[in-house]
C-alpha cells in the first residue's frame, strides 16, 4: 500500500513538473503584466486629471471587489469570446489574473509615490526637468524600490491564486494533481504533495525578491 | 498623628542581580502607617528595582516580604495578586491603559480583579479622579490628557484599590518641570491624609519638606537613613547633604 | 437580446437563493475566523516555546498554501482517512482554518506593539496574568489589527466564491450553473460580479463605520 503510494508518487513526478512550470509561467506572466500596466495606472491616480483618477479608481475598486475565480468565467467564457480572442486557458488565466494584479499592484505603487516627499519632485522641477522626465527618473525610481516589499506580498497572493486557473482547464499544478489524484484514488497524499510544491515556490520567490531588494538597495534607502 | 507605630510593609535582606550584575545588595526597609519615606541616590543605585521587589513586580532572588508583619509566601500566585491588590503601584511613565479612557482605567481593576459591579465601580472611580483634580476629564483618553493629567489619573487609579500602602517610582521625572507642581501637590495632599507611602525621588525640596524619612541608596545600599532635618541639616556632612546639593544646582529644585 | 428579463426572470431569483448560501457560509466563518485567529495570534506571541513553534508552523503552512488546495484536503481527501464532510461543513471549516491563520499575524503585530508597561500596571494592580492578557493586553492588540482584520474579512467575503470547487451552490456556483444552462456567460457572470461588489463595498462601509466608532485616541493613524 505505501509501496504502492510511493510508486505513484514518483510516477507523477515528471508530470507534476509539468504543472509547475505552468503554474510558474501564469506567475510571472500575470506579475509582469500586472507591473506593466499597474505602473501607468498609479502614476495616472496620483499624478493624472480628474477623469484618469476616476477611471483608474474604477478599474480597482472592479478588479479588487469581483472574486478571481468570478474573473476568470467572465472573461474566459464571456468577454474574451464576445472581442473575439481566443486564447489557451493558460494564457487567458495569465492576463485575467495580471488585470487583477495590476488593481492590486497599483495600490502599491501609489503608496510609494506618495511616501515620497513633495520636495522630490519640485526639486527636479526646479532643475528644469519636464513633468513626465521627472516621473520617469526621478519619482518612480524610488517609488519601485519603496514598492519591492508590498511586491513579495502580491507575488504569494498570486502564486496561490493561481491555482484558481485549473477551473479553465489551465493543466497547472493543481489541476495536474487532482487528475492523478481521482485516477488513482490516492487524494489525500495528493494534495499534500500540491501544498508542498507550492510551498516551495513560495520560499524560492520570496526568496528572489528579497535578492533583488537587496541588489537594488540604496544606502540609507528604508528597509534593510 | 501618631506614626512609627504599626508597620504596614516590611522587606528583609532583598537581593536582586541582573545578569551577575548585583543591583540591590541585601536591603532592608519598613514602613510604618502614615509614614511617607522618600528613597534618594544616583540613578541605577537601585531605588526602582528595590520599589518594584516590594510588590514582587521584580522577583527578588533572596529576600522576605512582610504585609502588616505577616510574610508573604511569594510562591503562591493567590498571595501575590492579594499583595499587590493591597499595595498601590505608580510608574515613572504613568503606564496608563492606552484602550481605556480615564473612567475606565480607574474602575477596570475594581470590576475585573475586585469583582465590583459596573455602576459601584464607575461611582468610585469618579470620586478617585474628582479628587485628583480630573472630574472634569473622565471620559478623555490617555492619549488626550497632560503627562501631569496622566500621573493624576494613575494615582486615581491606585487610589481606587483601598491600599495600605503606595509606592511611587519616581513619579515627577518623566514630566516637564513646570507641571510636576500639580503631581507633587496630589502626593502631598496623599501624605498629610495619612497615606503610607515610599517614593524613589529627585525632588529634593519636596523631600526636605514632606518626607518623614529620606533613605539614601547607593550601589544597591541603604547608606544614610534619617529625618530631612538630620540628613540635609547644612553641616550634616552626609552623602546625601552632597548629593541633594549636586541636584539642586543642576535641577534648581525647590 | 432580452437581456433585462432574462436578468430578473431567470438569473436574480437563482442568484439570490446563492447570495443566501454565500451568506451562511460568510458570517460564521468570519466570526469564528477572527476567533481563532486571536487565540492563534496570542499563543504565537506569548505561548511556550513549543506551541509558539506549533502555531507558527501551522500559520506558515496556510499561509504558504494555495486556498483550493486546502479545501481539495477538506472535501476530498479527508474521506481517504475515514472522515467525510459536508461540501458546506468543509467550505466553511477550510474558511476558518485559513482565515484564522491570517487574522494571526496582525493579532501578533497588535500584541507585539503593546508596551510592556501595560502588562506590568495591571500586574500592580493584582491582576493576575490571565486576566491582565484578557483584560488589558488583548483589547489593545484586537484595536491595534482592526484594520488589518477588517482586509481579512474583505478577502473573505470575495474567497468565499471558493466553496463552488466543493460543490456548495452558492454566489458562484448558482451563477456556473446558469451560464453552463443557458451559454450566457457574459451576463451571468457581470451580473454575479456585481452581487460580489456590493457585499464586498457595503463590509467596506460597515468596517469603516466600526472602526469609527471603536476609534480611540492615540491608537493608530486617522
Amino acid at each position: 500500500m505505501s509501496e504502492d503510494l510511493l510508486t505513484i508518487i514518483i510516477e507523477a513526478v515528471p508530470y507534476l513538473l509539468g504543472g509547475v512550470g505552468m503554474t510558474v509561467a501564469c506567475v510571472v506572466g500575470a506579475m509582469l503584466f500586472g507591473l506593466a500596466l499597474g505602473v501607468p495606472m498609479a502614476v495616472g491616480q496620483v499624478y493624472g486629471s480628474w477623469a484618469v483618477r476616476r477611471l483608474v479608481g474604477l478599474y480597482v475598486w472592479f478588479f479588487r471587489g469581483v472574486p478571481i475565480l468570478v474573473l476568470l468565467f467572465l472573461f474566459y467564457f464571456g468577454l474574451f469570446q464576445i472581442i473575439g480572442l481566443n486564447l489557451s486557458a493558460l494564457a487567458a488565466s495569465t492576463l485575467v489574473l495580471g488585470m487583477a494584479s495590476a488593481a492590486y499592484q497599483s495600490q502599491i505603487f501609489r503608496g510609494s509615490m506618495l511616501a515620497l516627499s513633495r520636495g522630490q519632485f519640485r526639486a527636479a522641477s526646479a532643475l528644469g526637468m519636464s513633468d513626465g522626465e521627472t516621473i520617469r527618473s526621478i519619482i518612480l525610481p524610488q517609488a519601485l524600490r519603496l514598492s519591492l516589499p508590498g511586491w513579495s506580498n502580491e507575488y504569494s497572493i498570486l502564486l496561490k491564486d493561481s491555482a484558481l486557473a485549473f477551473v479553465l482547464g489551465t493543466t497547472e499544478i493543481m489541476a495536474r494533481t487532482h487528475f492523478v489524484a481521482t485516477r488513482t484514488y490516492q487524494r489525500l497524499p495528493l494534495y499534500l504533495v500540491a501544498c508542498v510544491l507550492f510551498f516551495i515556490l513560495t520560499w524560492i520567490g520570496i526568496r528572489c525578491l528579497r535578492w533583488l531588494e537587496r541588489k537594488v538597495a540604496i544606502p540609507g534607502y528604508g528597509n534593510a | 498623628m501618631v506614626k512609627g507605630g504599626n508597620t504596614v510593609l516590611r522587606v528583609e535582606g532583598i537581593c536582586k542581580s541582573f545578569s551577575g550584575k548585583p543591583i540591590l545588595r541585601s536591603v532592608s526597609v519598613g514602613l510604618s502607617k502614615g509614614e511617607l519615606k522618600v528613597l534618594i541616590g544616583p540613578s541605577g543605585g537601585g531605588k526602582s528595582t528595590l520599589l518594584q521587589c516590594m510588590n514582587h513586580l521584580i522577583p527578588p532572588d533572596a529576600g522576605q516580604i512582610f504585609l502588616e508583619e505577616k510574610p508573604v509566601d511569594t510562591r503562591s500566585k493567590k498571595a501575590l495578586y492579594a499583595l499587590r491588590q493591597q499595595v498601590g503601584m505608580i510608574f515613572q511613565d504613568f503606564n496608563l491603559f492606552d484602550h481605556l479612557n480615564a473612567l475606565d482605567n480607574v474602575s477596570i481593576a475594581l470590576r475585573k480583579v475586585k469583582g465590583l459591579p459596573r455602576s459601584e465601580a464607575h461611582e468610585r472611580a469618579a470620586a478617585e479622579l474628582e479628587r485628583v483634580g480630573l472630574a472634569d476629564k473622565i471620559r478623555h483618553y490617555p492619549a488626550e490628557l497632560s503627562g501631569g493629567q496622566k500621573q493624576r489619573v494613575s494615582i486615581a487609579r491606585a487610589l481606587a484599590m483601598d491600599p495600605k500602602a503606595i509606592l511611587l517610582d519616581e513619579p515627577t521625572s518623566a514630566l516637564d518641570p513646570e507641571i510636576t507642581g500639580e503631581v507633587l501637590a496630589v502626593i502631598r495632599a496623599l501624605a498629610q491624609a495619612g497615606m503610607t507611602m515610599m517614593m524613589a525621588t529627585h525632588q529634593v525640596g519636596f523631600a526636605r519638606t514632606v518626607a518623614d524619612e529620606i533613605l539614601f541608596m547607593q550601589d544597591g545600599v541603604v547608606i544614610e537613613q534619617g529625618t530631612p532635618a538630620e540628613l540635609l541639616a547644612p553641616d550634616s556632612g552626609t552623602r546625601t547633604l552632597f548629593f541633594c546639593s549636586h541636584l539642586s544646582g543642576l535641577e534648581a529644585a525647590g | 437580446m432580452d437581456t433585462l428579463p432574462f436578468l430578473t426572470g431567470e438569473v436574480m431569483p437563482m442568484l439570490n437563493e446563492g447570495l443566501v448560501m454565500s451568506l451562511k457560509i460568510i458570517i460564521p466563518s468570519a466570526t469564528l475566523g477572527l476567533l481563532l485567529g486571536i487565540v492563534l495570534g496570542t499563543v504565537r506571541t506569548y505561548g511556550s516555546p513549543w506551541m509558539r513553534r506549533l502555531g507558527n508552523g501551522y500559520a506558515a503552512a496556510i499561509r504558504g498554501t494555495p486556498l483550493v488546495c486546502q479545501l481539495f484536503i477538506l472535501y476530498f481527501g479527508l474521506p481517504h482517512i475515514g472522515i467525510y464532510l459536508e461540501p458546506y461543513q468543509a467550505a466553511v471549516l477550510g474558511f476558518v482554518l485559513c482565515n484564522g491563520a491570517y487574522h494571526s499575524e496582525y493579532i501578533r503585530g497588535g500584541l507585539l506593539a503593546t508596551r510592556r508597561g501595560q502588562h506590568l500596571a495591571a500586574q500592580a494592580l493584582g491582576f493576575s496574568s490571565f486576566g491582565s492578557m484578557l483584560w488589558i493586553v488583548v483589547p489593545q492588540a484586537v484595536r491595534r489589527s482592526l484594520p488589518g482584520c477588517g482586509n481579512e474579512i474583505i478577502y473573505l467575503i470575495k474567497y468565499s466564491s471558493l466553496a463552488y470547487v466543493v460543490t456548495v451552490m452558492e454566489l458562484t456556483g448558482m451563477a456556473k450553473q446558469i451560464a453552463s444552462d443557458t451559454f450566457r456567460f457574459t451576463e451571468v457572470f457581470l451580473a454575479v460580479g456585481a452581487y460580489y461588489l456590493a457585499l464586498v463595498t457595503i463590509a467596506t462601509f460597515v468596517l469603516k463605520k466600526l472602526e469609527e466608532r471603536f476609534r480611540i485616541p492615540g491608537f493608530g493613524v486617522s
